[in-house]
């Protein structure tokens, strides 16, 4: 008899591994991408190639020289190279992106230790980084003719635009009585994505549509995306400003500035969210909470990269306290 | 209706190789090892000597003490040697050596007892103790005192109020209990009976998971027309044949953290125990057999045999046509919570209801263990806990933390490793935290 293997139960593994979970968040993101080349050209798909390159190239090249075990079969790194240029503006130089990738993977990701011990979303983390070259990211028109070069110089000028959270701000600093709906139709523009924004956040209907499917294999739970969403629209829709009445308020701040992305994609990151049911809920809550504060306090508009940096922090401490009850024992 | 437990797996069943091959008794060996410990609890001391006849359901090796169950000899024949012999456990242990007569000479101690209604409830126990009788579900904990503990309690206001036969078997692959439902359904029920005498409880429930709707089927044709047997149907959901989760799908109640099914008034005891009861009764034979499913992708033939105790694995094997390519694994129980086996010269025990052989492509290579804190263990852990974290607390020695998050609650069922799509030894962390804990707890007094 040859030599048997001897090893712990279980025995068998179920199909499911990381590079599956890993190529199905790829999937998830096909819809919002194809949409963006739609909207905003082929610069995107250039862009995005660039960002995925950049980020398994450092992703190896850092493994290598620390002669740590190569990851790239994991997939994770093209799934940030993704999520990094969906929050980019498709005016956004290719050495920006190189440089947004070095953030994430070398400084956000591989310093902590690698996949799943970085306690900050990289992409959004590489995202606030980049806030300091607000010169060069420039939200450009959507459908724009022609489209914005894949190489070269463009006049900025002439295809900016401000977006509709931007807009909104103006909005309510002139008080406007009524917000004039002739500027964005809340569902040509804001639903189905024809507006100016970051390439992945335009199209709210997309990017649920790949939540669905994330939900749907199981990858997320819908729990933090509803908690975050039902957040805001609560909060919004109870107290609009700018003399605008609350559904539209509501409906303008759920549909953009990059909230569907930030629920559905960036608040469900594996290594930055809580796996306890009721960490996750209250994670969700403080995401919207946050979102929604800085919406409204602060200069600026967006406000969802930094609320989902700022609950990445307390991960540990929500899924402290949202323990599941003990088998056999009652609550408390 | 059945109530529902949290978390839990639905690993492929992979029953089809066997649940419709009837059940073969394999013809005894030319010489069967018993090993002192057959049972969880106390070794047996042997009372036989080498060279002494011995005959078929005679009792060669017992104990004193109450958390031990007898042994009695499978065959009849010639006791060749008392030595240590390889058991499934790992380890080598004193074993009974009988060479086998080929003639199944009974022994006169085994005759029927009479009926259930004609014997007391002391002497059924008797009979039972003397059976050897132990869980034959995987835990092998001695029939008889479950059950007198259970009685122990039966004037007070704690009596148990349930007994429950428990046959989900929720591991892949394995098929004694639904093809003993299927061809001696009779023999469950009556099993059930005895206990219903001892135990007098308000419900007797027998507990199938529905991937065995034709074995309800037999078990309900057999039923009298008026019975307070009742017959119920699980989801199927691994570990739902876990005692702690089978207790709470058939009554909604928990068994708190540390205690026992009877400290929620139940019993519970599995299918093929039940129907050993009910032999030891009807015929006054004690147990020396058992069924085994014997499959897995390494065997030419998978089947379900009724095999003698003290049968070396290999030659289990042998009498169902060998391997088809060579065996990388082979287990004893299930692929969840079975044993791996290096030494098949190692016997059947009582505990044991499958023997399954792996090839190569069905053993998962050892790959990178990388958490990406996906939260899959979480939700699956039938027992409410956090495996993630108690993984890493264990990894770094954190025992304070262990006991915090509740680790002793861990049963060891394995649905965080099956499903971690990192590959994180888990269940195995868990066992290792557990011994960090009994140490240190040894070391403080």
């Amino acid at each position: 008899m040859e030599k048997l293997t001897v090893s712990s139960s279980p025995h068998i593994r179920a199909s499911e591994n990381t590079r599956s979970v890993m190529l199905d968040v790829l999937i998830a993101l096909a819809f919002p991408l194809a949409i963006a080349v739609y909207y905003f050209g082929p610069r995107v798909l250039s862009l995005a190639a660039c960002s995925v390159i950049c980020c398994v190239v450092f992703e190896g090249l850092y493994r290598k020289l620390l002669k740590k075990p190569n990851s790239l079969g994991d997939m994770s790194a093209p799934v940030t190279g993704i999520l990094l240029c969906f929050v980019l503006p498709v005016s956004a130089p290719y050495w920006l992106v190189a440089l947004g990738a070095f953030f994430a993977i070398v400084v956000v990701k591989q310093l902590y230790g690698g996949l799943g011990k970085n306690f900050l979303n990289p992409a959004l983390a590489a995202r606030a980084f980049l806030a300091g070259f607000s010169s060069f990211l420039v939200y450009i028109k959507p459908l724009a003719d022609p489209y914005l070069p894949v190489f070269g110089n463009y006049t900025a000028d002439a295809v900016a635009q401000a977006t509709p959270l931007s807009y909104l701000k103006d909005v309510e600093k002139l008080s406007i009585e009524q917000l004039p709906v002739t500027e964005y139709d809340w569902f040509k523009n804001l639903f189905l994505g024809q507006m100016p924004g970051s390439i992945g956040e335009v199209s709210s209907v997309l990017l649920l549509m790949g939540g669905l499917y994330l939900v749907v294999r199981r990858v997320i739970t819908p729990r933090i995306p509803a908690a975050f969403i039902g957040t805001v629209a609560l909060l919004t829709f109870l107290f609009p400003r700018g003399g605008i009445e609350g559904f539209e308020y509501m409906r303008y701040n759920l549909l953009s500035g990059g909230l569907i992305l930030g629920a559905v994609f960036m608040a469900t990151d594996y290594a930055t969210s809580p796996i306890t049911p009721r960490g996750q809920w209250v994670y969700g809550v403080g995401c919207g909470l946050l979102t929604v504060f800085f919406r409204y306090f602060s200069a600026m508009p967006e406000g969802v990269c930094y609320a989902i940096l700022l609950m990445n922090t307390l991960v540990w401490t929500l899924d402290k306290i949202g323990a599941p009850r003990r088998f056999g024992r009652r609550w408390p | 209706m059945f109530h529902r437990f949290r978390g839990g797996i639905h690993p492929p069943g992979k029953k089809d190789a066997t649940r419709h091959k009837p059940i073969e008794p394999l013809p005894p060996p030319a010489r069967v090892f018993l090993p002192m410990l057959m049972h969880t609890g106390v070794p047996c001391e042997p009372i036989v000597r080498p060279d002494q006849e011995v005959f078929m359901g005679q009792l060669v090796a017992d104990s004193k003490e109450l958390m031990s169950a007898p042994i009695h000899s499978p065959v009849s024949g010639r006791v060749l040697a008392i030595e240590p012999h390889p058991h499934p456990n790992g380890s080598r242990v004193l074993s009974v050596i009988i060479e086998n007569d080929g003639r199944d000479m009974l022994h006169e101690t085994v005759h029927p007892k009479g009926s259930v209604e004609s014997l007391t409830p002391e002497q059924l126990l008797l009979i039972i103790r003397g059976a050897g009788i132990v869980g034959m579900g995987g835990s092998a904990f001695p029939t008889h005192l479950k059950i007198l503990k259970a009685r122990e309690k039966m004037e007070t206001r704690e009596r148990c109020d349930t007994v429950i036969i428990n046959a989900a078997e929720c591991e892949p692959y394995i098929t004694a209990d639904h093809r003993l439902m299927l061809e001696a359904p009779e023999e469950v029920l009556g099993g059930l009976r005895v206990l219903m005498k001892l135990l007098e409880p308000k419900r007797a429930v027998i507990a199938v998971q529905s991937n065995k709707r034709d074995a309800l089927e037999a078990l309900r044709r057999t039923l009298p027309g008026k019975t307070r047997i009742e017959l119920l149907t699980l989801r199927t959901r691994y570990p739902q044949g876990s005692d702690k989760q089978v207790v709470k799908s058939v009554t909604g109640r928990e068994v708190p953290p540390g205690q026992l099914p009877s400290d929620v008034k139940c019993v519970v005891f599995n299918a093929n125990t039940a129907a050993a009861l009910h032999r030891a009764v009807t015929t006054g034979q004690p147990l020396i057999r058992r069924i085994v499913t014997v499959s897995g992708s390494a065997v030419a033939n998978a089947k379900n045999l009724d095999v003698r105790f003290g049968t070396p694995l290999a030659d289990i094997f042998n009498a169902t046509g060998g391997f088809r390519e060579q065996p990388v694994k082979v287990l004893t129980g299930g692929p969840m919570m079975g044993a791996a086996q290096h030494d098949l010269t190692a016997p059947l025990i009582k505990g044991c209801n499958a023997l399954l052989a792996f090839a190569g492509e069905d053993v998962p290579p050892p790959g990178n263990e990388i958490c990406i804190r996906c939260g899959r263990c979480a939700r699956v852990c039938p027992a409410h806990l956090l495996p993630i974290y108690l993984y890493m607390n264990e990894r770094k020695d954190r025992l304070r933390e262990l006991e915090k998050l509740h680790l002793d609650d861990c049963i060891e069922c394995g649905s965080c490793s099956y499903i971690c799509p990192g590959r994180l030894h888990l269940v195995h962390s868990m066992r290792t935290g557990k011994q960090k804990l009994r140490d240190s707890r040894k070391e403080a007094g």
